[in-house]
């Protein structure tokens, strides 16, 4: 009886430690971070590495072996004309894309943060893009913008402005558009589907930028004696500039590394005109199988993308500080 | 520098009055605050004189004129808001210049009278700072300065203290009321604390349920309140309110009042046997916790008094006659004054 009630008595100690062990930061904190460390070295670490080597290798879907060429796969994608467009049309996208999507959002986000009757189903309705898989919103454009079948091609003809006589011009002449058969309805084409697909995230980001100014702050500069256009640019419009480059950065990086919308639109077509660098990397170093070429064109995405994260930090940090 | 007049002022939400059919008016340059608890109606008469907020029915007067339907800036007044909301993306420069630029002033004047408010407040020394960088008092002096740059004619300020500690706070009424008495201006200001009300207003409007109960100067209101709302509303602790068996009435009084029989005498004082059952040492003051019959009663003396009462005993006290206040036991209106309250 007694022996084992010691011994009991020289347990306790053991299993209190043994069972509280978690609760040293020193243990739980590793424990807890370490999913996510491995998260980022399998899915980011590893394939960035690789994607590092294969730039400088010859490896292809057929020869696995990694034999180091230097920047042979660089020069290589500078030297085609294929690669130079598709570098052009990743920042004119991009660029324009985004710079039409700052403007309307910022018209749509200032309407919709108007009291009216149906406020909330509209919200919906701008949202809706937004929830859609792009894979199959741009279907739906495939579609829509058809070479026979376009629904915008029989609007067009109802009103008068496609077909012969057209008071837009001979290039208007025929029964269609062929907005995926032309280079520059095509680039449109892919520009307005861009648009249509970051404009909602963009417009909500805004709102809720806009209903975060305190109404104190609305209600002086009405007082303070300001118009509408006065309380929309020296008011709202600075105090949204911090929210409105978080929507921006969002629609770059969506943008910029798009390759879906290329890909179902016009495959990079016609002749390549609309080609962007995720789409050719894929086309070159996937469908083509020279895996370094595709790794090559694909790094060249990086340095924008690693100044877009640096930046998205620094904001990070300044709303932190504020 | 103008009158304000609000004409059967109403504003229902959905139904519920918030302000409920209200008249009043300043008079020129007068410092009139509106006093009441939070959700009594008072900011949304001031955001209505401000043009904020449409009323549902009534009118509004500035300066003689129906302002009623105009925007805000239109009306010629300026606004200090309990957060002081300034434009935080603006040096304090910017923001004082702001209702300038907004009338178009000409550059040379706009900075004339931006370093004219800046020198009334004393703020000539951070005008390149962002309000972020000022200290909670600087920032209320800021509001002050945008308020007062365009030389409006009627201050509408909003609880413009709550933000500040309570050192800084006693200060701060003590500039305000200054700096209202140097401009001149017609003022007006809205609080929940009486003490900010007493101290500065020359006239207070004390309003409950989006109605006012009373208007009058500190001294009505302290000590002839119109009705038990006003008379428990104001004082700390309130008024005592004391059934009446033989009249039937209400008979209200001061704890400051309240004093033992002996320390008193005299037959011009009433009489009440007063049953004390704790007391608190407030440092300045003693208060004395207790009941006459049924009703409960403070008593509040200076704590340097002699009067010493004990705990548990039932001692006769006293009130003198003409601070003793009658009011009807339902209505709680005010019996022994002849205009029941309400002021022109």
């Amino acid at each position: 009886m007694s022996v084992s009630a010691r011994a009991d008595a020289a347990a306790l100690p053991e299993t209190r430690q043994g069972r509280y062990w978690l609760d040293r930061e020193s243990v739980l904190g590793p424990v807890l971070l370490l999913p996510a460390v491995i998260y980022i070295v399998a899915l980011v670490g590893i394939p960035l590495v690789l994607a590092v080597m294969y730039s400088l290798s010859d490896v292809t879907v057929g020869d696995q072996s990694i034999d180091f060429v230097g920047l042979q796969n660089f020069r290589d994608a500078l030297d085609s004309s294929t690669f130079r467009t598709a570098l052009k049309n990743t920042f004119v996208f991009t660029i324009v894309s985004q710079m039409i999507v700052l403007v309307l959002a910022n018209i749509l986000a200032l309407v919709l943060s108007a009291d009216f009757k149906g406020k909330r189903l509209v919200r919906f309705l701008v949202l809706l893009p937004w929830t859609t898989p792009i894979a199959l919103g741009v279907l739906g454009w495939l579609w829509t913008l058809d070479n026979v079948y376009s629904p915008i091609d029989y609007l067009l003809r109802q009103v008068g402005l496609l077909g012969v006589g057209s008071p837009l011009g001979s290039d208007w002449f025929g029964t269609n558009a062929l907005w995926l058969a032309y280079p520059d309805r095509a680039q449109f084409s892919v520009l307005f589907v861009h648009v249509w697909r970051t404009l909602p995230l963009a417009t909500v980001i805004l709102l809720a930028g806009l209903t975060a100014i305190p109404q104190d702050v609305k209600d002086a500069a009405n007082v303070d004696g300001a118009g509408f256009f006065r309380q929309v640019f020296a008011i709202r419009i600075p105090l949204l500039l911090p929210i409105m480059a978080v929507a921006v950065l969002y629609g770059i990086v969506f943008t910029f590394t798009d390759m879906t919308v290329v890909y179902i639109l016009t495959r990079g077509g016609p002749v390549d005109s609309t080609q962007v660098l995720a789409s050719w990397a894929y086309f070159k170093g996937i469908e083509g199988g020279s895996l370094g070429q595709g790794a090559a064109i694909a790094l060249f995405l990086f340095p924008v993308l690693v100044g877009v994260a640096a930046m998205m930090l620094r904001i990070a940090k300044r709303a932190e500080t504020v | 520098m103008a009158v304000v007049e609000v004409r059967e002022l109403s504003k229902r939400f959905d139904g519920v009055a918030a302000v409920d059919g209200i008249d009043l008016a300043s008079t020129d340059g007068e410092f009139l605050v509106l006093l009441g608890p939070s959700g009594c109606g008072k900011t949304t008469l001031l955001r209505m004189i401000g043009g904020l907020e449409p009323p549902t029915d009534g009118d509004i007067l500035i300066g003689g004129r129906v302002v009623t339907n105009l925007p805000p800036r239109a009306r010629q007044i300026a606004m200090v808001f309990q957060s002081y909301a300034l434009y935080p993306h603006m040096t304090v420069y910017n923001n004082i210049a702001f209702p300038l630029k907004a009338a178009k002033l000409p550059k040379a004047e706009q900075t004339r009278r931006v370093a004219w408010a800046a020198g009334i407040l004393g703020i000539e020394g951070f005008l390149d700072r962002k309000p972020r960088q000022l200290s909670g008092g600087q920032r209320q002096r800021v509001a002050l300065a945008r308020a007062l740059v365009r030389e409006p004619t009627v201050f509408l300020l909003d609880e413009p203290l709550s933000n500040l500690d309570a050192q800084r706070r006693a200060s701060a009424r003590d500039e305000l009321q200054g700096f209202q008495r140097r401009v001149g201006t017609t003022t007006i200001y809205v609080t929940h604390d009486q003490v900010e009300a007493m101290g500065m207003g020359d006239r207070i409007a004390v309003m409950e349920q989006g109605r006012i109960r009373q208007v009058g100067t500190p001294h009505e209101i302290y000590d002839e309140p119109a009705d038990t709302f006003v008379a428990t509303f104001l004082g700390s602790p309130p008024m005592n309110l004391i059934p009446d068996a033989a009249s039937g009435e209400l008979l209200g009084f001061r704890p400051e009042h309240f004093i033992p029989w002996e320390a008193g005498m005299g037959n011009d004082w009433v009489r009440f046997p007063y049953h004390v059952h704790r007391t608190e040492y407030l440092g300045a003051e003693r208060l004395l916790y207790g009941e006459v019959g049924e009703a409960k009663a403070v008593a509040r003396f200076p704590a340097n008094s002699d009067i010493n009462t004990e705990i548990g005993s039932t001692t006769d006290y006293a009130v003198r006659r003409n601070d003793l206040k009658r009011f009807h036991p339902e209505t709680g209106l005010r019996l022994d004054r002849p205009t029941n309250g309400r002021q022109p």
